[in-house]
């Protein structure tokens, strides 16, 4: 293991160790801090320009009421989900259908096919917006949940095909080749023998999928005008400018936006890892 | 305009008939068609949903908007055909080359991503209690929104009251306003971008220390390597991949960037802290009016420069496959 593991070490490292780490941690998150403790402060510190100092009292039941009670904040959230629940069912859906067929079958397109969504990953999002739009705007979709989802669950196609490809390919063949052999049809061997094994995988996407799309600000710029079908990221940007210098409330709704990904990432956190590190360790 | 829709429309309908008449034929036991070709139609079949959505809003998008480059076009109107035109107006755009300039400087200085974090990871690969919670507490700021990650550090910079800026002053007597100065602007928005970016970096790092070969790690340790020259010349080689994905991801990251310039700063003061995807919003869709063509011209030109990236990257994944 490197670097030494403490235990080894001088006993006045290991204590040195201990008590950086939290110290380390806190300078880390000093801004996360900052807001958590702005969103509990009670408006009037603001005002008397205590912004770092301890809070003169706790109003965070206040300030979080207020949010909700004075803002669409609630709306833009039941959005987010709107846009975000069918966006990870209809990607993970498709890419296990994609993966499948890219892991198991030996065709001449095969790798062109599956380097066309790689690359299709990683290409700046200001070189589709224009026809996007444009399309969006054509079929009646312009300004709708349903409009956004339709382009995240597109594009998110291309990172779950990946991901999904490299996890089928990995499992044994021979499961495969057995049932081809006793006469079960394709359909069948997807249905009944691979897709049950995904499992981990269809977790580990599901995840990052959620928190991906329920992150996402440029589109939901894009593809959404009004409040009606905003989501949590965008409608955040245009609180942010009504609450001009209201800090304690700007914090308090980046908190509410923040939670459901941090409540996702802290529930499925070994799946939202195994995710992100596809491919870290070999290759 | 529209050569890329009828040909998806075509496309869309052939391969429904393709599908409508492969149901057919597997619904009539009198045909061995589907028996025979079943392992040749299948994959078609399974790609075909996939494929299809994944062509419609990513693969023709792209070349439509090539298309649209060479014309002068609000978005509502007939487009005009104005050729290069967009694109020599480009070459004399102060606006483009200050984004341009903007986007070098994102580049070089989100790597400084890869490093950190992998000093964060070796700082955090040890055992002891707690540890687990240190090290997804330290991921925390990749997982939050960018849009929340601007408005933290927009009140983190905040003249008169934000803490950075008292800092600053108690070391060098100054005010200094970092958003609101051309100077240090873009430097301001960076440094808030590396922040979840380390994160990122971090937790491939940590899982890449998780695989190393620990008796290779020992061998080296019985020789006496300790220090940086175990980490140089045992380690860091092989954490190859996660480095590989490291920069990978950093560079998409850095020339992407445009939520934090939206929020913390709309382009400003001036212009200045700008980036390509930024000015390209900007010409295409914003109060400034409706320019698609020149907007799409300077999304070609960013898809350029990435095209460069994904090109090496994909030769690299292509030897790998090629090998495996």
């Amino acid at each position: 293991m490197f670097p030494t593991p403490v235990q080894k070490a001088q006993p006045w490292v290991r204590a040195g160790y201990q008590a950086g780490l939290p110290l380390a941690l806190t300078i880390w998150l000093l801004p996360l801090i900052g807001v958590a403790v702005t969103s509990v402060r009670p408006a009037g510190d603001l005002a008397a320009g205590n912004y770092f100092g301890v809070p003169s009292g706790f109003a965070g039941v206040e300030n979080y009421t207020a949010v909700f009670r004075d803002s669409p904040i609630g709306w833009y959230i039941l959005n987010s989900f709107k846009v975000t629940i069918p966006t990870v069912i209809g990607a993970v859906a498709l890419s296990c259908l994609t993966g499948f067929a890219l892991a198991v079958y030996k065709f001449r397109a095969n790798l062109l096919i599956f380097f066309l969504f790689v690359a299709g990953n990683f290409i700046p999002f200001q070189i589709l917006m224009v026809p996007v739009r444009d399309m969006t705007l054509k079929i009646g979709l312009y300004d709708t949940t349903l409009g956004l989802v339709l382009f995240h669950v597109a594009f998110q196609t291309g990172f779950c095909t990946l991901f999904m490809r490299n996890f089928i390919k990995a499992l044994p063949f021979a499961l495969i080749e057995s049932a081809r052999v006793e006469g079960v049809s394709e359909w069948k061997i997807f249905r009944y023998i691979v897709l049950p094994l995904t499992r981990p995988a269809i977790a580990a996407l599901a995840v990052l999928i959620f928190t991906f799309v329920w992150n996402d600000y440029f589109w939901a710029t894009v593809l959404v005008q009004g409040q009606n079908a905003m989501p949590v990221t965008a409608g955040l940007y245009s609180l942010n400018g009504q609450w001009v210098a209201a800090w304690h409330l700007v914090s308090a709704g980046s908190i509410v936006a923040a939670l459901p990904p941090v409540t996702m990432f802290f529930l499925m956190q070994r799946h939202f890892i195994a995710g992100l590190t596809l491919g870290a360790t070999k290759g | 305009m529209e050569p890329g829709f009828y040909f998806l429309t075509r496309l869309l309908i052939s391969t429904l008939a393709v599908m409508v008449s492969a149901v057919r034929v597997y619904q009539n036991p009198a045909a061995g068609f589907w028996k025979s070709r079943q392992q040749q139609l299948a994959p078609w079949l399974f790609l075909a949903p996939g494929l299809l959505f994944f062509a419609l809003y990513v693969i023709v998008p792209v070349f439509r908007s090539i298309w649209i480059s060479f014309y002068d076009w609000d978005g509502l109107s007939t487009p005009t055909w104005i050729g290069l035109s967009n694109y020599r107006e480009l070459a004399s755009d102060d606006a483009f080359y200050t984004s341009l300039k903007n986007n070098i400087l994102w580049l070089v200085l989100y790597l400084l991503a890869v490093p950190a974090g992998l000093c964060v990871a070796l700082f955090l690969n040890q055992t002891v209690t707690g540890i687990r919670l240190y090290k997804s507490l330290f991921f925390f700021p990749f997982v939050i929104s960018q849009v929340v990650v601007g408005l933290i550090f927009t009140w983190f910079y905040a003249p008169n009251f934000g803490l950075f800026s008292k800092l600053v002053e108690q070391l060098t007597g100054e005010r200094v306003a970092i958003l609101a100065d051309e100077r240090f602007v873009t430097f301001g928005i960076i440094a808030a971008g590396l922040w979840p970016q380390i994160a990122y970096c971090m937790i491939l790092y940590l899982t890449g220390l998780n695989n190393i070969n620990p008796e290779q790690v020992e061998a080296a340790r019985m020789d006496g390597a300790k220090g940086w020259s175990m980490l140089w010349n045992i380690v860091i080689p092989q954490l190859r991949p996660a480095t590989f994905i490291a920069v990978v991801v950093t560079v998409i990251g850095a020339l992407r960037s445009f939520d934090l310039v939206s929020i913390m700063t709309d382009g400003g003061p001036y212009g200045s802290s700008r980036v390509l995807s930024f000015y390209m919003y900007e010409e295409a869709l914003s109060e400034y009016g409706y320019r698609m063509g020149y907007g799409a011209a300077i999304a070609v030109v960013l898809f350029a420069i990435m095209m460069l990236f994904i090109t090496f990257f994909i030769v690299r994944m292509l030897r790998q496959e090629g090998s495996a």
